[in-house]
């Protein structure tokens, strides 16, 4: 029984590792924006339906179309920050809350309009291979997708430690006053992190899909999953997005295998709520004030 | 006044004669004056159940035509869709009945059409059950709801029965099975009757362990390696498609190869799991109400959607939707009139003999007890073979043989 238990937290934690680099998305975007995206899961289902296009029109393994769906949907969040959210950066959170809930039901209707309701999936020759490693039986898919998950991570990581504009960004998440007094363009930064935080989500929907099969409904559990893990981990913490996600991921595998697998959401639940309880802020977020 | 009194002609008396000569002849023609009735036709067309919503409603796509050229009245369907959610079901059914629909056919699914029910209740607007199995929607004693399908204990009972079959003929019994099942409103009534019958049928194996999962769950994997754990040699499996899909992708992941997948319900022989899964999904057995490819209605039914659907295998899914509009034809017809209440007297009386239904059927026909229930709907085990769902057992209404055990996983590709 105990290599049960040990597939299963492998297998927990390579999925939690893809559910964290989807929240990176939204913790990137709250981080610099102080924007709550509640239309993440729909964002990350258009980075799924992108990722089974370019599997289909050209054969595009998902995991290889990272990069193209990436880049699609940074401007696809370029613009959208830039022409509607922007407005909305000093107006009341409910203003926001409304204007992004609005945005996510106009992408699930036009994904039902073209994809119409059926799960899809990009079957790939090697979708149902697994390694077995001694005890351990794990899937070369989650396999793949844990790695890739963690590689994005790491590149968006070093961006932020490393570049330029990744300071610029943080400076703004920061200290917004003190950017804009060293002529930091403050609405472009916000524009492209918006934009980073939406390929991130992308390159996630892409990953994703190699373990689940898309439909437009979808989006609604995942911007839920996001919220958890996001607020876990701390909002705006990168590394507590990636840690919280596998947290979520392998203590639902383990509430599975312990009690019952209906009930296993029930523990991610009850960790949010411990964590919002105990420590507010999230494992890894900052106290305010 | 002059007309009153005019001579009979020739060619009145001629006229009047061919005219009674075709009533005698086409009796069932007697109908013509009925206006179109107004059929709400309800299923899960969205959401995580679209798939097989869809399946329900060609059977409705089909039969008004068919049922038209046998002389019952015109249908007039119009579509509601549940979105695979029982609270958005009974806001669809208000809808319907809002919109003109004088009768509501559904819903599939038994948690939605437990709301459906009591939408038509509420509005005394007679429902036409097509498939739904939990026990309960007919013992809350409903005036305006009749159901056309086998109950939990019936479907249980019938299944119990076929795996006996199963085990005779194949020479092979299991002493472990481990059930898998949804956790909704149907999987639970499975799982309720399965406590109940397993040692009343004096089956051969043990239910080792019964397994709940949230029917919209997108993984699998740990209530497969659960379910693996057991060492049971039977999976039995109380699912729907999308499910049935997640866990075969986890087996075949996880290298469990059982005995074999006995299925207590619809999924695994549904058209988007065989498509969804090719080969991997052969061998599986569903003990489910099926159809009689040899009764005549049956034959035409077949036809229409081979021709509407070209290629595509029909499942009881279709059937039964097709079924409960017969029995609403043939009420209407009787009844004469669109007013709930004669359409529920005449449900009521419903006695359509078993070789003008569509379904294998109790072989008594189609007729209701006081709770609006049709009773004695058997089980056929039907096995997926080359793609298609194949009637295996009971042996003499094979099409197949049945293979038990099953190939590996990779013997099948």
């Amino acid at each position: 029984m105990l290599e049960v238990y040990l597939n299963q937290i492998a297998s927990g934690a390579l999925t939690g590792l893809v559910y964290g680099l989807a929240t990176l998305g939204l913790s990137v975007i709250f981080g610099v924006c102080r924007i709550i995206n509640f239309a993440h899961g729909e964002m990350m289902v258009v980075g799924m339906y992108l990722a089974l296009m370019a599997f289909r029109w050209f054969g595009l393994d998902p995991l290889l179309s990272v990069p193209l769906v990436g880049a699609i949907l940074f401007c696809c969040g370029y613009a959208l920050q830039g022409a509607l959210i922007n407005r909305l950066i000093d107006v009341p959170e409910h203003m926001q809350f409304i204007m992004l809930t609005a945005i996510a039901i106009v992408i699930v209707s036009a994904c039902l309009l073209i994809f119409g309701p059926d799960l899809q999936n990009a079957p790939l020759a090697y979708a149902y291979d697994s390694y077995a490693i001694g005890p351990f039986l794990i899937d070369k898919v989650r396999i793949l997708a844990g790695g890739a998950a963690l590689v994005v991570a790491g590149l968006l990581g070093a961006f932020f430690r490393w570049t330029y504009l990744g300071k610029s960004i943080r400076a703004c998440g920061d200290n917004l006053t003190g950017a804009r007094v060293i002529g930091l363009n403050v609405k472009q930064l916000f524009a492209f992190s918006f934009g980073l935080g939406a390929a991130c989500i992308g390159a996630a929907g892409c990953i994703l899909l190699l373990l689940v099969d898309v439909q437009p409904y979808l989006a609604t559990d995942y911007t839920l999953l996001a919220f958890v893990i996001v607020i876990v981990g701390g909002l705006g913490s990168l590394a507590g997005a990636l840690v919280s996600g596998v947290i979520i991921g392998v203590s639902e595998a383990l509430a599975g295998l312990l009690v019952q697998p209906s009930l296993k959401s029930v523990f991610s639940f009850g960790l949010l709520i411990l964590v919002l309880l105990l420590r507010p802020q999230g494992l890894f977020g900052r106290q305010q004030g | 006044m002059a007309k009153l009194h005019r001579p009979l002609s020739r060619r009145v008396v001629l006229a009047g004669a061919s005219a009674a000569v075709a009533a005698g002849i086409m009796p069932r023609r007697a109908h013509a004056a009925l206006a179109p009735l107004k059929v709400g036709v309800i299923h899960p067309t969205s959401g995580f159940m679209a798939m097989i919503g869809q399946i329900c409603n060609r059977g409705a796509v089909v039969a008004p035509a068919i049922l038209k050229d046998l002389g019952y009245p015109d249908l007039e369907i119009v579509y509601g869709d549940t979105e695979s959610n029982p609270d958005i079901a009974r806001a669809a059914g208000e809808r319907l009945i809002d919109g003109g629909a004088q009768i509501l056919v559904g819903a599939f699914d038994s948690g939605q059409t437990t709301t459906l029910a009591q939408t038509a209740e509420q509005r005394k607007i007679p429902l036409m059950i097509d498939i739904a199995g939990a026990p309960q929607i007919t013992e809350q004693g409903y005036q305006y709801v009749f159901r056309n399908f086998p109950r939990a204990p019936d479907i249980v009972g019938g299944a119990l029965n076929v795996h006996k079959l199963v085990f005779a003929a194949s020479g092979k019994t299991p002493s472990k099975v481990v059930c898998l099942y949804r956790n909704d409103t149907y999987g639970n009534a499975i799982k309720g009757a399965l406590d109940a019958m397993v040692p009343k049928f004096d089956m051969p194996y043990k239910i080792v362990e019964f397994i709940a999962y949230d029917p919209q769950s997108r993984d699998l994997s740990v209530e497969v390696a659960k379910a693996k754990a057991t060492d049971a040699e039977v999976v039995l499996a109380v699912s729907v498609a999308n499910d049935a899909i997640l866990l075969t992708r986890e087996m075949v992941k996880q290298r469990w190869e059982p005995w074999g997948v006995l299925s207590a319900g619809p999924g695994w022989y549904d058209q988007s799991y065989r498509k969804a899964l090719g080969k991997l999904g052969n061998y599986v057995i569903s003990t489910v109400p099926w159809h009689d490819p040899r009764k005549k209605l049956t034959q035409l039914m077949l036809q229409a959607l081979d021709k509407k659907y070209p290629g595509e295998a029909v499942d009881s899914s279709t059937a039964y939707v097709f079924e409960a509009l017969l029995i609403v034809a043939d009420a209407y017809k009787r009844a004469g009139s669109a007013a709930p209440q004669a359409l529920v007297e005449a449900l009521r009386a419903t006695n359509i003999p078993a070789s003008d239904s569509i379904t294998i059927g109790n072989g008594k026909g189609i007729f209701f007890d006081a709770k609006g229930q049709v009773n004695g709907i058997p089980m056929a085990g039907v096995q997926n073979q080359d793609g298609l769902p194949k009637v295996v057992l009971p042996l003499a209404s094979a099409e197949a043989n049945l293979v038990f055990p099953v190939p590996g996983w990779q013997a099948r590709v």
